[in-house]
Order: structure tokens, then sequence, then C-alpha cells
């Protein structure tokens, strides 16, 4: 597994939530493309965000069913809401399932090859942000 | 008995028509809201599980039982010899697995006590963990409860490592920060991708796996879903394994031992 997944920057991950709900400051200063965003969310290696988030993917057969649907998600949040959301959920529901997926602080017994980063990079959380603003279709939700 | 449970189960669609299939009759597969792996199967997967001739698990209960009776060891013994027949020494043994095994001061599941009679009792080197021979005896061993609910003892001196085992189910690890909870407890009988996620019960193992090609012990599982979340595995038969062992088989206490299953 290791050696297909990307090297990530050395630098410890670093953000500021604002208000306890919202990281208003893009991560990076290259704005977030929403076609990586969308290769990110279904890359099992990566976001994999589909093995428990229905989305509007339809080329992607299973989608998983333990989280909400995101079809209509770029319209209930705004864009700092998102990256909190995906940098750390658990500050918002410490009991989420979901990963944080920009955090390497308080994790226990990493898989070596794994430890000290992120699982997405920080212009990765910036495309995948970008993807979900794409998502306004609140009628399509299916759970 | 599986036969019969087959039976009263329409024979297409059962789960899909039922969405989680909470209200299909499962027969001894369903105890209470304590539900094998064996009602989250698909019904091919259960189909060979049913049937002797088809399940590939069987080539293993040969190896098992023809270890039975060969002698190894400078005791010059098998397990025959001990034990006799295995259909009656061994007739619910495995229900009772992991226990508290007072001269090691800790638990000890049926890998650990075979490989316990070898060393000690036939003088016999250790099967290796996940070889043939260790999962085709276990197998073996386990296979003379089928049927039989489980029901394995978590007091007195077993008490603290039980405890032990529920605090690591319960327990975030690896870089997806998740617990054996976010995905058994909370989520039985949802899709995560294009898996079916089940009450995560120990009471097929061994298990004929698909995507293995082979036979595997629990352990092997426990590595598999600690890896799945990036999380450093333990060695095979580490005592945080087995504790969780018994942590895990009390989960589905009453549950009928159905070894060795076949799962996708
Ligand atoms: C292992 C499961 C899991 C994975 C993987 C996962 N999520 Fe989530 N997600 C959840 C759960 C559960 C919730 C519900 C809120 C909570 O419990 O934190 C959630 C909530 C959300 C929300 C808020 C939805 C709402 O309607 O409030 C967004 C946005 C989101 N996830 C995006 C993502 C993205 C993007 C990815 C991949 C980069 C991802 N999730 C991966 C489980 C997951
Ligand atoms: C990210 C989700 C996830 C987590 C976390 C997880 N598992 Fe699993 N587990 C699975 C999937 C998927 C399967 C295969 C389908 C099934 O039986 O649930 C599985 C299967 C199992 C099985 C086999 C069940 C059978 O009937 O054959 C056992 C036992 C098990 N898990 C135990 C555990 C334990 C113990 C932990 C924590 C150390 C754990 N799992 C953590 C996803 C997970
Ligand atoms: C020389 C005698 C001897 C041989 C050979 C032997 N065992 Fe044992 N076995 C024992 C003894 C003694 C015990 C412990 C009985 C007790 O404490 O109740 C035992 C216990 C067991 C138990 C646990 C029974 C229970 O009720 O807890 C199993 C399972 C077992 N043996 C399997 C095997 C297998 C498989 C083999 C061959 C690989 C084998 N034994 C070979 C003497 C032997």
């Amino acid at each position: 597994v290791p050696a297909s997944v990307p090297a990530h920057a050395a630098a410890p991950p670093s953000y500021t939530v604002q208000g306890g709900y919202t990281i208003p400051e893009p991560l990076t200063d290259t704005p977030g493309d929403p076609a990586m965003g969308r290769n990110w969310v279904i890359n099992r290696k990566l976001g994999n965000c589909l093995s428990c988030h229905q989305m509007p993917i339809p080329e992607e057969q299973f989608h998983g069913e333990t989280a909400p649907a995101l079809y209509g998600v770029g319209d209930l949040y705004s864009a700092g809401e998102l990256r909190l959301r995906i940098v750390d959920p658990k500050v918002l529901n410490p009991q989420s399932m979901m990963p944080a997926f920009y955090k390497t602080e308080g994790l226990n017994r990493v898989l070596k090859g794994f430890e000290g980063r992120p699982i997405l990079t920080a212009q990765q959380v910036e495309d995948i942000i970008a993807y979900l603003m794409t998502l306004k279709d609140t009628s399509k939700a299916k759970n | 008995m599986a036969g019969l449970v087959i039976a009263a189960v329409p024979a297409t669609g059962a789960v899909a028509a039922d969405g989680d299939g909470t209200r299909i009759d499962w027969g001894p597969y369903k105890v209470g809201d304590v539900r094998s792996g064996y009602t989250y199967a698909g019904a091919q997967t259960r189909a060979m599980q049913d049937d002797d001739f088809q399940n590939p698990a069987f080539l293993w209960l040969e190896r098992g039982a023809e270890l039975w009776d060969t002698a190894e060891g400078a005791a010059g013994k098998a397990c025959a010899d001990c034990h006799g027949d295995a259909e009656e020494s061994m007739a619910d043994v495995a229900t009772h697995y992991p226990i508290y095994f007072e001269d090691w001061g800790k638990l000890m599941n049926i890998e650990q006590r075979i490989n316990w009679c070898r060393e000690t009792q036939m003088q016999a080197e250790p099967f290796e963990w996940e070889s043939d021979d260790l999962l085709g005896i276990t197998a073996f061993v386990k296979h003379q409860s089928k049927g039989l609910p489980v029901d394995v003892s978590v007091d007195g001196p077993a008490a603290p490592f039980f405890e032990k085992g529920k605090a690591f189910y319960e327990e975030r690890r690896g870089q997806l920060d998740m617990a054996c909870t976010h995905c058994h407890v909370d989520h039985p009988g949802d899709l995560i991708r294009a898996e079916t996620l089940s009450q995560g019960q120990a009471n097929g193992f061994p298990t004929y796996r698909l995507k293995w090609q082979t036979l595997g012990s629990l352990h092997r599982r426990f590595r598999g879903c600690n890896r799945n979340i990036r999380a450093e595995p333990f060695p095979y038969g580490s005592d945080e394994y087995t504790n969780l062992e018994l942590y895990v088989t009390w989960r589905g206490n009453g549950l009928p031992v159905e070894s060795p299953s076949v799962r996708k």
C-alpha cells in the first residue's frame, strides 16, 4: 500500500478553527480544482469518501450507507464549514466515525509508513471542497 | 440443521426483500439481536457453507482429521492417543474458548491449546499460525462443536482480560482513527463501499474467505480490520488479540459454532 500513496509535505498541518464551526482560510494559495476533487473522493487510497457517503458519481457502482448523502452539501455549508468537516470532523462530533483527513496529532498506532502524515494533502482538501461546492441538488439526496 | 434453516428462507432475494434482514427467520443464526455473519452473507456464499461438498474448507477438515491420528514429536503420540474419538472428547470444547489458563495466568484460545498439547504433551514443534496444519486441526476441533451455542465465560479470573478486550474493541486506532464499534456496532447491515458490514462475530472461524482463497484464523481477520484503517496490526496469538477474541466471542454468546464458515 505505502508505495502507491504519494509522499506528503513534511510540514505538519496548520489551520485555525473559528468559532468552533469553520476554517475560513484556505489551506493553500492555489484555488481548489473541482475536477481533481472529484477524483480524490473516489480514490480508495485517498478520500475514499464513497466508502461511507452517496454522491452524484453514477459511474462508481458501490456507494456507502454509513453516513449522510452529500448530494446537496454545497448548498448546506460554506466552504469554511466544509473545510472543518474534512480537516477534523471530531471538532463538531467527538464520536464521529469519519476520519480527520488533515490531522496527524493524537492518533493511535498508525500503520508503519503512514505515521506523521495526514490522509490528504492540503491541496487535495482544497480540491475536494471545490468539488463539494458544486453539489447543490438536495432533491437527489437518498437518505 | 443447516439445510432446514435454508429451507425456511425464500430461495432468492430473501435479504434484498427485507432490506436489512432483521425480520427474516434466520433460525439459529440469529439470537435476539445477535446475528451471525451468515445472515449478512450473500445467498451463494451461504449455499457454499451449507453444502459440505461445496464448502472449500472441507479440504482443511480432512487435513485436520489426518493430523488427529498422526503421531508426532518425541513422545510419539497423536491427539487421538490422549483424546480418543474427537466426536466425543471434543464435542463442545470450542463453545468455551478462549478460557483463562491457570498455568499461564492469562487467556488461551483453541490454537494456543493445540500448540500447548503439541509442545508439552507430544514434545513436538508448535504449528505456525496460518499454516494449513494449524488451520486444519483448529477447524477440525471446532467443527466437533458445530451447531452448539457459543458460551464463553467472562467472569472470575477471565474478567480483567475480558475488560482489556472490550477496551480494545472501543478504542480508536490507525490513521483513519476508527474503533471496531464504528463498523460492527453502529453499522451492521450498511454498505461500506462494496462490503455489507456485519456484527463482526467470531462463531464461524476459522473461515474460508473467498477473497483470501484459503481458510484463515480470527486473528488474521483482526489484522485485516486493523490494516484497513491503517493501524499497525498486532502479532498472531498476541495477548491483545486473544483478549479481543474473548470479548468478540462473548458478543456472540448463543450463536451456533459454524466453523468452518464461508465468507466473502
Ligand atoms: C468512515 C466513514 C466516512 C468517511 C470515509 C467519510 N465520511 Fe464524511 N461523514 C461521515 C459521517 C458518519 C458523517 C455524519 C456526521 C458525523 O458523524 O460526523 C459525515 C459527515 C460529512 C459531511 C457533513 C454532511 C452533512 O450533511 O452534515 C461532509 C461534508 C462530509 N462528511 C464529507 C466527507 C468527505 C469529503 C469525505 C472524504 C474526503 C468523507 N466525508 C469521508 C462518515 C465518513
Ligand atoms: C472500517 C470498517 C471496519 C472496522 C473499523 C473494523 N472492521 Fe471488522 N470487518 C469490516 C468489514 C467490511 C468486514 C467484512 C464484512 C463483515 O463481515 O462485516 C469485517 C469483518 C469482520 C469479522 C468477520 C465476521 C464474519 O462473520 O466472518 C470480524 C470478526 C471483525 N470484522 C472484527 C473486527 C474487529 C475486532 C475490529 C476492531 C479491531 C474491526 N473488525 C474493525 C470492517 C471493519
Ligand atoms: C499426551 C497427551 C496429549 C496429546 C498427545 C494431546 N493432548 Fe490435547 N490435552 C491433553 C491434556 C492433558 C489436556 C488438558 C486437559 C484438561 O486440562 O482438562 C488437553 C486438552 C486439549 C484441548 C482442550 C480440551 C478442553 O476441554 O479444554 C484440546 C482442544 C486439545 N487438547 C487438542 C489436542 C490436539 C488437537 C492434539 C494433537 C495435535 C492433542 N490435543 C494432543 C493431552 C494431550
